[in-house]
Protein backbone atom coordinates (compact mmCIF):
# COMPACT_ATOMS: atom_id res chain seq x y z
CA UNK A 1 0.00 0.00 0.00
CA UNK A 2 1.28 3.40 -0.94
CA UNK A 3 2.08 5.18 2.27
CA UNK A 4 4.01 8.25 1.15
CA UNK A 5 3.44 11.26 -1.07
CA UNK A 6 6.54 12.63 -2.78
CA UNK A 7 6.72 15.85 -4.75
CA UNK A 8 9.86 16.29 -6.84
CA UNK A 9 9.85 18.24 -10.11
CA UNK A 10 10.26 15.69 -12.92
CA UNK A 11 12.56 18.02 -14.84
CA UNK A 12 14.96 20.75 -13.78
CA UNK A 13 17.64 22.81 -15.48
CA UNK A 14 21.24 22.16 -14.43
CA UNK A 15 22.09 24.32 -11.44
CA UNK A 16 18.46 24.99 -10.45
CA UNK A 17 17.57 24.89 -6.77
CA UNK A 18 14.63 22.51 -6.48
CA UNK A 19 12.28 21.78 -3.59
CA UNK A 20 11.63 18.22 -2.46
CA UNK A 21 8.53 17.48 -0.40
CA UNK A 22 7.87 14.23 1.40
CA UNK A 23 4.73 13.33 3.36
CA UNK A 24 4.16 9.99 5.00
CA UNK A 25 1.41 8.30 6.93
CA UNK A 26 2.18 7.66 10.60
CA UNK A 27 0.31 8.15 13.90
CA UNK A 28 3.38 9.47 15.80
CA UNK A 29 2.11 8.29 19.18
CA UNK A 30 4.16 10.21 21.73
CA UNK A 31 4.37 7.63 24.53
CA UNK A 32 3.25 10.30 27.02
CA UNK A 33 -0.50 9.75 26.71
CA UNK A 34 -2.59 7.59 29.01
CA UNK A 35 -5.71 5.55 28.32
CA UNK A 36 -8.91 6.10 30.33
CA UNK A 37 -7.74 3.18 32.51
CA UNK A 38 -4.48 5.01 33.30
CA UNK A 39 -2.13 2.85 31.24
CA UNK A 40 0.52 4.53 29.12
CA UNK A 41 -0.07 4.31 25.37
CA UNK A 42 3.27 2.92 24.15
CA UNK A 43 5.43 5.19 22.06
CA UNK A 44 5.15 4.58 18.32
CA UNK A 45 7.02 7.16 16.26
CA UNK A 46 9.21 7.48 13.21
CA UNK A 47 12.77 7.88 14.48
CA UNK A 48 14.66 8.70 11.32
CA UNK A 49 14.21 9.87 7.76
CA UNK A 50 16.82 9.65 5.03
CA UNK A 51 16.85 10.87 1.46
CA UNK A 52 19.56 9.59 -0.87
CA UNK A 53 20.39 10.86 -4.33
CA UNK A 54 21.98 8.19 -6.53
CA UNK A 55 22.93 6.35 -3.35
CA UNK A 56 24.61 9.30 -1.62
CA UNK A 57 22.96 10.76 1.45
CA UNK A 58 21.33 14.08 0.62
CA UNK A 59 19.23 14.84 3.70
CA UNK A 60 18.70 13.12 7.03
CA UNK A 61 16.49 13.96 9.99
CA UNK A 62 15.94 12.44 13.43
CA UNK A 63 12.35 12.50 14.63
CA UNK A 64 11.13 12.92 18.21
CA UNK A 65 7.79 12.55 20.01
CA UNK A 66 6.85 16.24 19.57
CA UNK A 67 6.59 15.86 15.80
CA UNK A 68 3.01 15.77 14.49
CA UNK A 69 1.27 12.78 12.96
CA UNK A 70 1.75 12.23 9.22
CA UNK A 71 5.03 14.18 9.18
CA UNK A 72 5.72 16.44 6.23
CA UNK A 73 9.25 17.47 5.26
CA UNK A 74 10.42 19.96 2.70
CA UNK A 75 14.06 20.58 1.75
CA UNK A 76 16.10 21.81 -1.19
CA UNK A 77 18.85 20.51 -3.46
CA UNK A 78 20.83 21.80 -6.39
CA UNK A 79 20.00 19.86 -9.53
CA UNK A 80 23.40 19.00 -10.99
CA UNK A 81 22.74 15.56 -12.43
CA UNK A 82 19.84 13.36 -13.42
CA UNK A 83 19.20 10.52 -11.04
CA UNK A 84 17.05 8.72 -8.55
CA UNK A 85 15.94 9.94 -5.14
CA UNK A 86 15.31 7.28 -2.51
CA UNK A 87 13.35 8.07 0.62
CA UNK A 88 13.29 5.96 3.75
CA UNK A 89 11.43 6.32 7.02
CA UNK A 90 12.40 4.09 9.97
CA UNK A 91 10.55 3.93 13.27
CA UNK A 92 9.50 2.05 16.40
CA UNK A 93 8.29 -1.56 16.26
CA UNK A 94 10.18 -2.21 13.05
CA UNK A 95 8.34 0.44 11.05
CA UNK A 96 9.85 1.07 7.64
CA UNK A 97 8.53 2.76 4.50
CA UNK A 98 10.35 3.58 1.32
CA UNK A 99 9.54 5.66 -1.72
CA UNK A 100 11.44 6.91 -4.73
CA UNK A 101 11.31 9.56 -7.41
CA UNK A 102 13.40 10.37 -10.44
CA UNK A 103 14.82 13.67 -11.52
CA UNK A 104 15.94 14.47 -15.01
CA UNK A 105 18.26 17.40 -15.53
CA UNK A 106 18.21 19.24 -18.85
CA UNK A 107 20.69 21.83 -20.06
CA UNK B 1 -54.08 50.33 -0.26
CA UNK B 2 -51.78 49.26 -3.09
CA UNK B 3 -48.88 50.89 -1.35
CA UNK B 4 -49.59 49.10 1.90
CA UNK B 5 -49.77 45.72 0.10
CA UNK B 6 -46.41 46.45 -1.51
CA UNK B 7 -45.06 47.34 1.91
CA UNK B 8 -46.31 44.06 3.42
CA UNK B 9 -44.77 42.07 0.54
CA UNK B 10 -41.49 43.90 1.06
CA UNK B 11 -41.60 43.10 4.76
CA UNK B 12 -42.28 39.43 4.08
CA UNK B 13 -39.47 38.90 1.60
CA UNK B 14 -36.64 38.57 4.09
CA UNK B 15 -38.92 36.35 6.17
CA UNK B 16 -38.62 33.59 3.55
CA UNK B 17 -35.07 33.20 4.80
CA UNK B 18 -35.97 33.67 8.47
CA UNK B 19 -33.86 35.61 10.91
CA UNK B 20 -30.16 34.88 10.98
CA UNK B 21 -30.05 32.36 8.13
CA UNK B 22 -27.26 32.88 5.63
CA UNK B 23 -28.32 33.87 2.10
CA UNK B 24 -26.92 31.83 -0.83
CA UNK B 25 -24.65 34.70 -1.85
CA UNK B 26 -23.21 35.05 1.65
CA UNK B 27 -22.13 31.42 2.10
CA UNK B 28 -18.48 31.00 2.99
CA UNK B 29 -16.47 27.84 3.23
CA UNK B 30 -14.32 27.25 6.31
CA UNK B 31 -11.43 27.54 3.85
CA UNK B 32 -11.94 31.29 3.60
CA UNK B 33 -11.46 31.68 7.36
CA UNK B 34 -8.09 29.87 7.37
CA UNK B 35 -4.58 31.28 7.51
CA UNK B 36 -2.55 31.26 4.25
CA UNK B 37 -0.33 28.38 5.50
CA UNK B 38 -3.30 26.09 6.10
CA UNK B 39 -4.84 27.03 2.75
CA UNK B 40 -1.58 26.17 1.01
CA UNK B 41 -1.61 22.79 2.74
CA UNK B 42 -5.08 22.01 1.37
CA UNK B 43 -4.28 23.31 -2.12
CA UNK B 44 -1.18 21.17 -2.63
CA UNK B 45 -2.13 17.50 -3.06
CA UNK B 46 1.36 16.42 -2.01
CA UNK B 47 1.16 18.44 1.22
CA UNK B 48 -2.47 17.63 2.07
CA UNK B 49 -2.39 14.65 4.47
CA UNK B 50 -5.97 13.82 3.46
CA UNK B 51 -4.54 12.52 0.20
CA UNK B 52 -2.91 9.66 2.17
CA UNK B 53 -6.42 8.38 2.93
CA UNK B 54 -7.50 8.96 -0.69
CA UNK B 55 -4.58 6.80 -1.87
CA UNK B 56 -5.53 4.09 0.60
CA UNK B 57 -9.17 4.33 -0.48
CA UNK B 58 -8.14 3.87 -4.09
CA UNK B 59 -6.47 0.56 -3.26
CA UNK B 60 -9.41 -0.55 -1.06
CA UNK B 61 -11.78 0.22 -3.96
CA UNK B 62 -10.10 -2.49 -6.01
CA UNK B 63 -9.71 -4.99 -3.15
CA UNK B 64 -12.02 -8.00 -2.93
CA UNK B 65 -13.87 -8.36 0.37
CA UNK B 66 -16.63 -10.39 2.02
CA UNK B 67 -18.29 -13.69 1.06
CA UNK B 68 -19.09 -12.38 -2.44
CA UNK B 69 -15.37 -12.00 -3.13
CA UNK B 70 -16.17 -8.82 -4.99
CA UNK B 71 -14.45 -5.46 -4.88
CA UNK B 72 -16.25 -2.11 -5.11
CA UNK B 73 -14.74 -1.83 -8.60
CA UNK B 74 -16.35 -5.10 -9.77
CA UNK B 75 -19.81 -3.47 -9.69
CA UNK B 76 -19.05 0.26 -9.82
CA UNK B 77 -16.12 0.18 -12.23
CA UNK B 78 -13.81 3.15 -12.32
CA UNK B 79 -14.68 5.41 -9.37
CA UNK B 80 -13.42 8.42 -11.32
CA UNK B 81 -16.52 8.06 -13.49
CA UNK B 82 -19.08 6.14 -11.43
CA UNK B 83 -18.55 8.09 -8.19
CA UNK B 84 -18.34 11.52 -9.76
CA UNK B 85 -20.86 13.80 -8.03
CA UNK B 86 -22.05 11.11 -5.61
CA UNK B 87 -20.69 12.77 -2.46
CA UNK B 88 -22.39 16.03 -3.47
CA UNK B 89 -25.79 14.26 -3.33
CA UNK B 90 -25.44 12.58 0.09
CA UNK B 91 -27.15 12.04 2.55
CA UNK B 92 -29.67 10.38 0.19
CA UNK B 93 -32.91 8.48 0.74
CA UNK B 94 -32.62 4.71 1.14
CA UNK B 95 -35.80 2.98 -0.09
CA UNK B 96 -35.31 -0.16 2.02
CA UNK B 97 -34.71 1.66 5.30
CA UNK B 98 -37.20 4.43 4.48
CA UNK B 99 -34.86 7.12 5.75
CA UNK B 100 -31.79 9.06 4.63
CA UNK B 101 -28.33 7.53 4.91
CA UNK B 102 -25.03 9.37 4.69
CA UNK B 103 -22.10 8.37 2.51
CA UNK B 104 -20.47 6.26 5.25
CA UNK B 105 -23.70 4.35 5.84
CA UNK B 106 -24.16 3.91 2.09
CA UNK B 107 -20.69 2.36 1.87
CA UNK B 108 -21.49 -0.01 4.73
CA UNK B 109 -24.91 -0.89 3.27
CA UNK B 110 -23.22 -1.74 0.01
CA UNK B 111 -20.75 -3.89 1.91
CA UNK B 112 -23.45 -5.86 3.77
CA UNK B 113 -25.98 -6.07 0.92
CA UNK B 114 -23.71 -6.70 -2.06
CA UNK B 115 -20.29 -7.76 -0.82
CA UNK B 116 -21.64 -9.82 2.11
CA UNK B 117 -18.91 -8.21 4.17
CA UNK B 118 -19.09 -6.85 7.71
CA UNK B 119 -19.71 -3.10 8.06
CA UNK B 120 -16.64 -0.98 8.79
CA UNK B 121 -16.51 0.80 12.15
CA UNK B 122 -17.21 4.53 12.34
CA UNK B 123 -14.01 6.59 12.07
CA UNK B 124 -12.03 3.48 11.15
CA UNK B 125 -9.17 4.08 8.79
CA UNK B 126 -10.71 1.90 6.07
CA UNK B 127 -14.12 3.59 6.14
CA UNK B 128 -12.60 7.08 6.11
CA UNK B 129 -10.27 6.04 3.29
CA UNK B 130 -13.13 4.78 1.10
CA UNK B 131 -15.23 7.83 1.94
CA UNK B 132 -12.34 10.17 1.13
CA UNK B 133 -11.67 8.42 -2.18
CA UNK B 134 -15.33 8.63 -3.20
CA UNK B 135 -15.71 12.23 -2.01
CA UNK B 136 -12.58 13.30 -3.86
CA UNK B 137 -14.31 12.36 -7.15
CA UNK B 138 -16.80 15.20 -6.53
CA UNK B 139 -14.18 17.88 -5.96
CA UNK B 140 -15.31 21.22 -7.31
CA UNK B 141 -18.87 20.04 -7.93
CA UNK B 142 -21.74 21.97 -6.33
CA UNK B 143 -23.47 20.43 -3.30
CA UNK B 144 -26.89 19.18 -4.41
CA UNK B 145 -28.18 17.10 -1.48
CA UNK B 146 -31.81 17.07 -0.39
CA UNK B 147 -33.40 17.51 -3.83
CA UNK B 148 -35.39 14.25 -3.43
CA UNK B 149 -38.89 15.22 -2.14
CA UNK B 150 -38.88 12.13 0.11
CA UNK B 151 -36.14 13.84 2.10
CA UNK B 152 -38.16 16.97 2.91
CA UNK B 153 -39.42 15.87 6.38
CA UNK B 154 -35.87 14.82 7.34
CA UNK B 155 -34.40 18.15 6.23
CA UNK B 156 -37.01 19.83 8.45
CA UNK B 157 -36.06 17.63 11.40
CA UNK B 158 -32.40 18.45 10.88
CA UNK B 159 -33.19 22.13 10.69
CA UNK B 160 -35.12 21.89 13.93
CA UNK B 161 -32.14 20.20 15.61
CA UNK B 162 -29.88 22.95 14.27
CA UNK B 163 -32.14 25.63 15.77
CA UNK B 164 -32.78 23.93 19.14
CA UNK B 165 -30.87 25.10 22.18
CA UNK B 166 -29.33 22.29 24.20
CA UNK B 167 -26.73 21.42 26.80
CA UNK B 168 -25.56 23.21 29.94
CA UNK B 169 -24.52 26.21 27.85
CA UNK B 170 -28.03 26.23 26.32
CA UNK B 171 -26.81 27.01 22.81
CA UNK B 172 -28.13 25.92 19.43
CA UNK B 173 -25.92 25.42 16.37
CA UNK B 174 -27.58 28.53 14.89
CA UNK B 175 -26.53 30.72 17.82
CA UNK B 176 -22.94 30.49 16.62
CA UNK B 177 -23.01 29.39 12.99
CA UNK B 178 -25.94 31.51 11.71
CA UNK B 179 -25.79 34.49 14.06
CA UNK B 180 -22.12 34.94 14.99
CA UNK B 181 -20.03 33.35 12.24
CA UNK B 182 -18.25 36.64 11.56
CA UNK B 183 -16.88 36.73 15.12
CA UNK B 184 -14.25 34.77 17.00
CA UNK B 185 -14.44 32.36 19.90
CA UNK B 186 -11.24 32.60 21.92
CA UNK B 187 -8.61 32.85 19.15
CA UNK B 188 -10.50 30.90 16.51
CA UNK B 189 -12.89 31.94 13.78
CA UNK B 190 -16.42 30.65 14.49
CA UNK B 191 -17.16 29.99 10.75
CA UNK B 192 -20.50 29.21 9.16
CA UNK B 193 -20.19 25.46 9.69
CA UNK B 194 -20.52 24.61 5.99
CA UNK B 195 -19.78 20.89 5.41
CA UNK B 196 -17.92 21.35 2.13
CA UNK B 197 -14.76 19.35 2.74
CA UNK B 198 -15.63 16.15 4.63
CA UNK B 199 -14.08 13.82 5.35
CA UNK B 200 -11.34 16.32 6.19
CA UNK B 201 -7.91 16.41 7.82
CA UNK B 202 -8.13 18.40 10.99
CA UNK B 203 -4.79 19.50 12.40
CA UNK B 204 -6.26 19.32 15.90
CA UNK B 205 -7.20 15.66 15.33
CA UNK B 206 -3.92 14.81 13.60
CA UNK B 207 -6.13 12.67 11.41
CA UNK B 208 -8.89 12.54 8.86
CA UNK B 209 -12.36 12.64 10.40
CA UNK B 210 -16.01 12.59 9.39
CA UNK B 211 -18.65 15.30 9.64
CA UNK B 212 -20.27 13.25 12.43
CA UNK B 213 -17.06 13.41 14.47
CA UNK B 214 -17.02 17.19 14.02
CA UNK B 215 -20.69 17.49 15.01
CA UNK B 216 -20.14 15.38 18.12
CA UNK B 217 -17.25 17.66 19.09
CA UNK B 218 -19.47 20.72 18.76
CA UNK B 219 -22.35 19.15 20.74
CA UNK B 220 -19.99 18.10 23.51
CA UNK B 221 -18.63 21.65 23.46
CA UNK B 222 -22.00 23.08 24.50
CA UNK B 223 -22.02 20.43 27.28
CA UNK B 224 -24.80 18.36 25.74
CA UNK B 225 -24.96 14.59 25.30
CA UNK B 226 -23.77 13.94 21.74
CA UNK B 227 -25.84 11.74 19.42
CA UNK B 228 -24.33 8.34 18.66
CA UNK B 229 -22.41 7.82 15.42
CA UNK B 230 -24.87 6.77 12.71
CA UNK B 231 -27.96 7.79 14.68
CA UNK B 232 -30.93 9.17 12.68
CA UNK B 233 -30.49 12.58 14.34
CA UNK B 234 -26.89 12.78 13.14
CA UNK B 235 -27.89 12.02 9.57
CA UNK B 236 -30.75 14.55 9.71
CA UNK B 237 -28.31 17.21 10.91
CA UNK B 238 -25.86 16.28 8.16
CA UNK B 239 -28.67 16.45 5.61
CA UNK B 240 -29.81 19.87 6.79
CA UNK B 241 -26.23 21.17 6.71
CA UNK B 242 -25.79 19.93 3.14
CA UNK B 243 -29.02 21.65 1.98
CA UNK B 244 -27.87 24.77 3.86
CA UNK B 245 -24.64 24.64 1.81
CA UNK B 246 -26.43 23.94 -1.51
CA UNK B 247 -24.37 25.08 -4.48
CA UNK B 248 -21.06 25.35 -2.62
CA UNK B 249 -18.21 23.38 -4.23
CA UNK B 250 -17.00 20.14 -2.61
CA UNK B 251 -13.38 20.41 -1.33
CA UNK B 252 -12.83 16.88 -0.02
CA UNK B 253 -10.44 16.05 1.46
CA UNK B 254 -10.13 19.51 2.98
CA UNK B 255 -7.67 20.64 5.67
CA UNK B 256 -8.91 22.55 8.71
CA UNK B 257 -7.06 23.86 11.77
Amino acid sequence: MAKALINVPAKARRGDVIEIKALTSHIMETGYRHTAAGEIVPRDIITSFTCRFNGAELFRADFFPAIAANPYLSFFMIANDSGKLDFEWIGDHGFSTTASASLSVVE
Amino acid sequence: MKRSIAFVVLLMMPCLLRAGEIPATGRRSGYSFMAPDTRAMQDDDTANPGMLWVMEGESLWAKQDGASEKACADCHGDARESMRGVAARYPAFDQVLGRPVDLEQAINLSRTRHQQASPLAHESRELLALEAYIAEQSRGMPIAAGADPQLAPFVDKGRELFMTREGQLNLSCANCHDDNWDKRLAGSAITQGQPTGYPLYRLEWQSLGSLQRRLRGCVTGVRAQAFEFGSPEMVELELYLMTRAAGMPIESPAVRP
